[in-house]
């Protein structure tokens, strides 16, 4: 198994971390693992994506032209990650905020309503675990309880308290992810 | 099994530095490796194990740190970026000249000049050929992962106390940003005063009662005695090339082409032949483990066992390639393929080159 996935959004929508809680997951079912954000100027106008590989097998390029899943949470990001997406893989985005939606008819598309949903648990912070939730519910590719393991080693221990909204919050996106 | 830990290629060099028992790091910030120093001050090392760790006031100071440092026997490194190890070149060649051991560690950027701040491997003359002035080597490791920019900085050690080196590691951006799995090796002891004094009789640590004055220079104003110790440095570095080179072949076993890369290019290769093998292409990877001492015999057996061509991918313009065609002698087809400046080159390009520069050219 490989899987190979672009996240990308905002700075500030916690879309380097989502792909770090899900590199550490990774790691705690023994899999390979590479994480490798855009960085410096790449970033100004406030976009950020990172691609993450989890693995079987040693992992090659850490950077890639083609994904197997892209997490869209911003217009620029679908403008350029749209096409990026191999034939029959998936594209999960959160519609807010989006204007033009996808058009092709090769992938499959998911839409996950993360800030919305993460306005109506009352903090908008765990954004990014709703739509991880959203995501692993399309690719199951680590299991709940090794993302929460992976949460404890990411995350400094004086934020262990808020695990379990964490977690709540991946459920909540696992409710909620929908087929287009 | 070592602890597991995801990291990025900076902290996973800077925590080797702490476990590899190093008693000095002396750097100035620059990206894209500032988070090496940035590690090592919020780790606290000097609270650990005793490790000094230093912000200096410019790349040059840090470097002459080094020479400081490592003069004295001591186990010290930097790391700093290419525009900072260019202002690093001059304590280098001092250090090669006084066979000063020490680590600098080079995650390279694009260039000339200031350049930008994304990866490139447009460093690979200055790390194998000189850089500095004069007639000096110094061995160049080369990691494409954050394991082995861990893994790499023991080793670099003992290379540099074994030969009285500074020894470089040269990664780039993409190592120095990425986060991979890293096994971290278990702490190991710093040097003592006693250890020191019985093995380096070299080491400027005080003059010992009854013994000469040890001097450490790179001066001889004597131009025989110069070519003397020019002589015994040359030698130190044949005894390098005979026993030093690290490389690995992929995937070479039944390949009729080779694509021969070091650091991310050597990743970004593996995803291109195995798109290539996909396509029935038989293609394989000699990946440089070390710059320098070059590994020509590797790149000679397979001449012999009959390879059709070698595509060199580097993130330059082209420095590697020249190596691999000196080695190759004209026997086969050498060609080069990178982008650069900072611009990565992706798996299917690299593909692409193989198929109309070596296989279809």
């Amino acid at each position: 198994m490989t899987e190979e996935i672009i996240i990308a959004g905002f700075g500030g929508q916690g879309v380097l971390s989502m792909g770090k809680i899900l590199a550490y997951s990774g790691i705690m079912q023994d899999q390979e693992v590479s994480w490798f954000p855009a960085y410096g100027p790449e970033m100004r106008g406030g976009t950020a994506n990172v691609t993450v590989i989890v693995s079987d097998d040693r992992i090659s390029s850490p950077t890639l032209t083609a994904y197997d899943t892209a997490v869209i949470l911003n217009q620029q990001s679908m403008d350029k990650f749209e096409s990026t997406v191999k034939p029959g893989g998936v594209l999960i985005y959160d519609p807010n905020g989006i204007s033009k939606h996808p058009t092709r008819k090769d992938i499959n598309i998911y839409t996950i309503e993360g800030a919305k949903l993460a306005a109506e648990m009352g903090n908008t912070k765990i954004f990014n675990m709703v739509v991880l939730g959203g995501y692993l519910k399309v690719k199951p590719i680590v299991k709940l309880e090794n993302v929460i393991k992976g949460l404890k080693k990411s995350l400094h221990e004086r934020y262990h308290k808020l695990i379990p909204l964490n977690e709540d919050a991946i459920t909540m996106g696992m409710k909620h992810v929908v087929l287009k | 099994m070592g602890e597991l830990r995801l990291m990025k290629g900076n902290e996973a060099l800077a925590e080797a530095a702490v476990r590899a028992g190093s008693d000095g790091y002396f750097g100035y910030p620059i990206t894209p490796q500032s988070e090496v120093i940035e590690y090592l001050m919020a780790e606290k090392p000097f609270e650990r194990t005793g490790m000094v760790v230093l912000q200096a006031e410019s790349e040059v100071a840090a470097i002459n740190m080094l020479y400081g440092g490592g003069g004295t026997g001591k186990k010290v490194m930097t790391s700093s970026s290419s525009p900072g190890i260019s202002l690093m070149q001059e304590g280098l060649s001092y250090m090669a000249g006084a066979e000063i051991p020490c680590i600098v560690a080079n995650i390279v950027r694009g260039g000339p000049g200031l350049g930008d701040i994304q990866p490139a491997q447009s460093d690979y003359f200055q790390s194998v050929k000189g850089g500095g002035h004069g007639d000096y080597r110094l061995p160049v490791l080369a990691p494409a992962s954050v394991q082995e920019m861990s893994d790499f900085v023991p080793i670099s050690y003992d290379l540099a106390f074994k030969y009285r080196t500074p020894v470089l590691i040269v990664s780039d951006g993409l190592i120095g940003q990425m986060m991979e799995k890293v096994e971290l090796f278990d702490q190991m002891p710093r040097i003592t005063d006693k250890e020191i004094n019985e093995k380096y009789p070299w080491a400027t640590n005080g003059k010992p009662k009854g013994k000469e004055r040890r001097i450490l220079t790179s001066l001889d104003l004597d131009p025989h005695k110069l070519e003397k110790h020019n002589f015994h440095l040359q030698d130190k570095y044949k005894q390098i090339e005979a026993n030093e080179v690290r490389y690995e072949l992929i995937d070479c076993d039944d390949a009729e082409y080779i694509i021969v890369a070091y650091g991310s290019s050597s990743r970004i290769s593996q995803k291109a032949i195995q798109l290539a093998r996909a396509e029935g292409i038989k293609v394989g990877i000699l990946r440089l483990i070390t710059l320098w001492p070059f590994p020509k015999k590797p790149i000679d057996e397979l001449v012999i066992k009959g390879i059709k061509g070698f595509l060199a991918v580097e993130m330059s313009a082209g420095q590697m390639v020249e190596d691999v065609k000196l080695t190759v002698r004209e026997r086969t087809k050498v060609e080069h393929f990178g982008r650069y400046g900072g611009v990565i080159h992706s798996p299917e390009e690299v593909l692409e080159a193989l198929k109309t520069k070596i296989i279809g050219g």
